[in-house]
């Protein structure tokens, strides 16, 4: 028994060195799982009690229809292709927006974080125009844009740009010193250094600047659309506001609301997928 | 004696260092240091910490400046990349699998596909890390994430190879490990190397040659040739009394240099 013990022992005392250090994955999974069906119940729940409060008179119906009945009007619109129609247009604005406004804001961002002279240069212009209710330059878009499909689409890019830009920025500077050091001395290219430590060294900042983008693209995108649009999911709540369809004003909230549930589950599986180098990710 | 005159040797060196000096403002870091490395020489640098030798390692790997003086690596066999660096503490890349960061040298120089995949194998079965190619760093212990800087280094395949304490992150028992196979490895093909470390042992037990540097300012104390014969093995050595002998004379040279940088 003893002798076991001693051989157990040494044989634990020279595992480390080839030991992986991966226990718990199991237990990291299940966790994982929970806190993702967590994440559904608390949205359904609030809706419930919604529901309940609502039949039991708490609330005024008239301003608060119950989520059944906004559930029916979402049902007619769906048949009727008008809803689709909304989202749809939106939809594309965002996407738009996005690679708009998120892909110079990488480059720009990573650049300004590698680059001093760069960062002396451009960062006084996003301190400058950052601050900037981005709602209040929407006439100032129409101008330039017009009434079509652009200006609705530099709205949602400007509101990711800044986020995406500046966590960019500061997702390089954190990058240890050492990693660029070590670029350097295996004579990286700038493209290289660029491509190979600043850009996936910063990923996990950009990736919550992308995050913080996108709610601001859902906030712009609607406020564009009730002013400069036809179409769209902020022209459909403005226009039922209107004609005080207020059923319908809450579908559109709704479905507001589930896009942004949408995109930031997205968001989550892919910063899974592209950081899966990182110890929590 | 002068260290320089003494290290002028008759045949031309790899690494040649002329009188360098290296000033950061007022501090003088390095004062006046020349040495000569022939190809092939382990050559250790001990010192107490401040004495300048990390300095000395970044100016030969040209992450710094020198104030005055000349530092040369001669030029490489062409296609092979002049030195690579091995540095202290974490260095590989995060977000890069074991097989990437043993890759990123031959890819920065665009060797061509076919040399990279039968270099990595290679040098990853050589530092016994083949079995872990897809994982990423943070799922290896120190020990491991180590070897791979080493693979990085080695698969580089550098006429020199530049090494920052290594091991000072390491528990001494994976320190001890890491000796060894560093020794395995290098005894093959005998690369020059420059290893920087504050471990008298460890440079006793690596080296050819050791130079002892002086606390701030630092400079060039004493060279001291290793005479132990090759190959070595880290544990046998505890028990010959000339590696007692060699590092006891070592701390002698050393023991005025930890007090004054103490002071």
């Amino acid at each position: 028994m003893a002798a076991h013990e001693s051989a157990l022992r040494e044989a634990k005392s020279s595992a480390p060195e080839t030991e992986l250090i991966d226990i718990g994955e199991q237990a990291r999974l299940s966790a994982r799982r929970r806190e993702r069906i967590m994440s559904f119940a608390s949205p359904l729940g609030l809706l419930l009690i919604w529901e309940i409060a609502g039949r039991l008179g708490l609330v005024d119906v008239r301003f608060f229809p119950v989520p059944s009945s906004i559930i029916g009007a979402m049902a007619g619109m769906i048949m009727s292709g008008e809803l689709i129609e909304h989202v749809l247009i939106s939809l594309q604005r965002i996407g738009l927006g996005f690679l708009l406004g998120g892909i110079p804001a990488i480059l720009i961002g990573v650049i300004m974080g590698i680059s001093r002279p760069v960062r002396a240069l451009v960062d006084p212009l996003i301190v400058a125009t950052y601050p900037i209710p981005k709602s209040a330059i929407l006439p100032f878009i129409l101008l330039i844009f017009g009434l079509g499909e652009m200006s609705k689409v530099v709205m949602v890019a400007i509101g990711v740009f800044f986020p995406v830009a500046i966590n960019s920025t500061a997702g390089v500077l954190q990058i240890a010193p050492i990693y660029l050091d070590v670029g350097k001395s295996f004579k990286a290219s700038r493209w290289d250094t660029f491509r190979t430590i600043a850009l996936p060294g910063a990923l996990p900042f950009i990736m919550t600047g992308i995050k913080l983008g996108a709610g601001l693209a859902l906030i712009l995108i609607a406020v564009a659309e009730m002013v400069g649009a036809k179409s769209g999911l902020g022209y459909m709540i403005w226009s039922a506001w209107e004609t005080f369809a207020v059923a319908n004003m809450y579908v559109g909230l709704f479905t507001i609301a589930l896009i942004g549930f949408g995109i930031s589950f997205l968001l989550r599986e892919v910063e899974r997928l592209v950081i899966r180098w990182k110890v929590d990710a | 004696m002068t260290a320089a005159g003494n290290l002028a040797s008759q045949r031309p060196g790899k690494i040649r260092i002329q009188h360098l000096i290296k000033r950061f403002r007022d501090l003088v870091a390095i004062d006046d240091v020349s040495i000569e490395i022939e190809e092939g020489t382990f050559f250790a640098i001990v010192g107490p910490s401040g004495c300048g030798k990390t300095t000395m390692l970044r100016i030969l790997g040209g992450l710094e400046t020198v104030t005055s003086g000349a530092v040369e690596i001669a030029d490489p066999a062409p296609g092979r990349p002049q030195y690579s660096i091995i540095f202290q503490g974490d260095s590989i890349f995060p977000w890069m699998t074991v097989w990437e960061n043993a890759a990123y040298g031959l890819r920065m120089r665009k060797a061509p596909k076919a040399e990279i995949a039968a270099s990595v194998a290679h040098w990853l079965e050589r530092t016994g890390l083949t079995r872990y190619a897809k994982l990423y760093p943070h799922q290896l212990s120190g020990g491991m994430r180590q070897r791979v800087s080493i693979a990085r280094a080695f698969a580089n395949d550098p006429e020199v190879l530049l090494m920052d304490e290594p091991f000072s992150a390491l528990d001494e028992q994976n320190r001890t490990i890491l000796q060894q196979e560093l020794l395995r490895i290098w005894e093959v093909d005998k690369k020059t190397v420059v290893f920087i470390t504050h471990s008298v042992d460890e440079a006793v037990t690596l080296a050819d040659k050791i130079m002892v540097m002086t606390a701030s300012p630092g400079r060039a104390k004493t060279i001291i040739d290793v005479t132990l014969e090759r190959p070595r093995n880290v544990l046998e050595l505890r028990n010959d009394p000339r590696y007692g002998q060699i590092v006891y004379g070592i701390w002698g040279h050393l023991k005025h240099e930890v007090e004054q940088a103490r002071l």
